[in-house]
């Protein structure tokens, strides 16, 4: 059996972001379904500093009913009306019974109608996630995690756009420059570590109404308090879809290489064997 | 050869173990998340978030920090009614087609005088007039002008005693349909004696109508809206709220919300 290639096995990720990674994933989904649990409780966003101020909602979920008695999920986007009987508005409980409810209870935790638990997840795991993200920045930064492996070198810079090329073919990096991460991914991760996640967390903030209190108006800079739970909610969307393209990234480019990297923290890295004679990956140009 | 199949073997092992690792987590956090909710020692680890939130806030932030005030041009159309809009009390609503010239405020418990004040009494007292954000724990928010008595006025007339820690309010709403179990809530001292912390009797320029609360409702500007009590008939000071009702401190309280309700 001829050997096509050869591979090492390199330290990747260290023991502290490890841990902090997994916190970072059981906080997230906490956080996510107990955030649409408490969005249930009303599930309607307005812009502006209240609720109530003479515009509608831009986005609502409710429920009708038919002339037949039967209910109709319906949710409406910017005035838009959408039928969406099964998924917002309207969707089934743990009975299999058709009820009025934002999103469906397979999305939120816990799973029936129940704010003040909903409450307690959230808030909680706020509190171990800012813990964990403080604890993050502080050993990223330490470490110099942040500045060798996160920020952009000047070659990264330059390859901006062949980045993008490889990301839509679905072409990943092998052999020496698969040891660090690509500028895409370098991007990501800068803009959900210091932009993303430091704004949802602000935007949390905003709607306490005693942290409004430590500086009376601030949350008027962001459009006003019900603006503000909009970004929350916004924020939280493309946390998601960051998570997708995580998870997507993860399974393309090796999902059990990847995996052992976040748990053991060692990475395999493949050396194409005619390809380690040059030196170098010449499709890559 | 051997070795490697071996090795590949104990690959596939560690993959398929991995994957039912991975698939069972994922059943667990929803199945399990769900029993979490309803089992005891959870719901007592995750109540621990409002004491982390208040003792953070307190640390952070002045006794006296102010909430925001706002314009005219702010203030909601119309200013929503949520929880009771007519108490189910009998009691009450004898009082309340008299206008409340009958109601009197009761100041009891841990008090060097307690007192009764009437409605004039209290429209007597100095006064503040405020347009206040009230944030519902559900998420919506509606904009308010409020006139009313600061409470701290009402608190040197009949002396606070030393020993007293919280103050309660005794409402005239029933939250169950056969008119029993009283909305209460509570506040400590703290909350009791800021500024803005108002014993309110008009709304928009209007008498507190009926479903915002008439006579008066409490006013506590820092904290969320089930905070602050409608149909006020009887503030009582003491040093524990335990032995009142579900003894958590407030109706909402004993369902399961946060004592402490700034967040």
């Amino acid at each position: 059996m001829p050997e096509l290639s050869e591979s090492i096995l390199i330290p990747r990720h260290t023991l502290p972001v490890r841990i902090m990674h997994w916190i970072n994933v059981i906080s997230f989904f906490v956080l996510l379904m107990s955030g649409l649990n408490i969005f249930n409780a009303h599930p309607a966003l307005n812009l502006g500093k209240s609720s109530y101020n003479g515009h509608e909602p831009i986005l609502e979920m409710e429920a009708e009913e038919t002339d037949n008695g039967e209910l109709v999920g319906v949710t409406r986007i910017f005035g838009y009306e959408f039928d969406t009987t099964g998924i917002f508005g309207v969707s089934k409980d743990d009975q299999r019974e058709l009820v009025e409810r934002g999103f469906p209870s397979w999305m939120t935790l816990p799973g029936p109608k129940w704010l003040a638990m909903a409450r307690h997840w959230h808030l909680f795991f706020a509190w171990l996630f800012v813990i964990n993200g403080l604890c993050y920045i502080y050993y990223s930064f330490k470490s110099r995690h942040v500045q060798a492996d996160l920020l952009p070198t000047s070659k990264d810079l330059a390859s901006i756009w062949q980045s993008v090329k490889d990301h839509v073919r679905f072409k990943h990096a092998v052999g020496d420059e698969a040891r660090s991460y690509n500028v895409l991914q370098k991007f990501a991760y800068l803009g959900v570590i210091f932009i993303l996640l430091p704004l949802i967390i602000l935007m949390g903030w905003g709607m306490s109404p005693f942290l409004n209190s430590l500086l009376p108006g601030w949350v008027d800079f962001f459009g006003g308090r019900q603006t503000v739970r909009v970004i929350h909610f916004i924020v939280a969307w493309l946390l998601v879809a960051f998570v997708f393209i995580h998870v997507f990234e993860v399974i393309i480019t090796g999902l059990w290489n990847n995996l052992r990297s976040m748990i053991t923290g060692k990475y395999r890295i493949t050396y194409p064997n005619a390809k380690k004679e040059t030196g170098r990956d010449e499709s890559r140009g | 050869m051997l070795k490697r199949r071996q090795a590949v073997t104990n690959q596939e092992d560690r993959r398929r173990f991995l994957i039912r690792v991975f698939a069972g987590a994922g059943t667990l956090f929803l199945a399990g998340c769900d029993q979490l909710s309803k089992s005891e020692w959870v719901q007592s680890l995750l109540s621990n978030d409002s004491r982390i939130s208040r003792f953070t806030h307190r640390l952070i932030g002045p006794r006296k920090a102010m909430a925001q005030e706002f314009s005219e041009a702010d203030l909601s159309p119309e200013f929503r009614s949520n929880g009771t809009s007519t108490p189910n009390n009998p009691a009450y609503q004898e009082l309340a087609k008299n206008d409340f010239k009958d109601w009197a405020l009761e100041v009891g418990g841990l008090v060097e005088k307690p007192q009764k004040f009437t409605l004039e009494q209290i429209r007597a007292l100095p006064s503040r007039t405020q347009i206040t954000r009230h944030d519902c724990v559900e998420g919506w928010s509606a904009i308010g002008k409020w006139k009313g008595t600061p409470l701290l006025e009402i608190l040197s007339i009949v002396g606070v005693k030393s020993n007293a820690k919280f103050l309660v309010f005794h409402c005239a709403d029933p939250m169950e349909d056969d008119g029993t179990n009283n909305y209460y809530e509570s506040i400590d001292l703290e909350d009791a004696f800021h500024p803005q912390t108002i014993l309110a009797y008009e709304l928009n320029d209007k008498t507190l109508p009926v479903p915002n609360g008439a006579p008066i409702r409490v006013r506590v500007e820092r904290q969320l809206g089930y905070k602050m009590a409608k149909y006020i008939m009887r503030i009582e000071l003491v040093d524990s709220f335990e032995h009142i009702a579900g003894g958590k401190g407030g109706y909402w309280e004993d369902q399961g919300y946060e004592w402490y309700a700034g967040i």
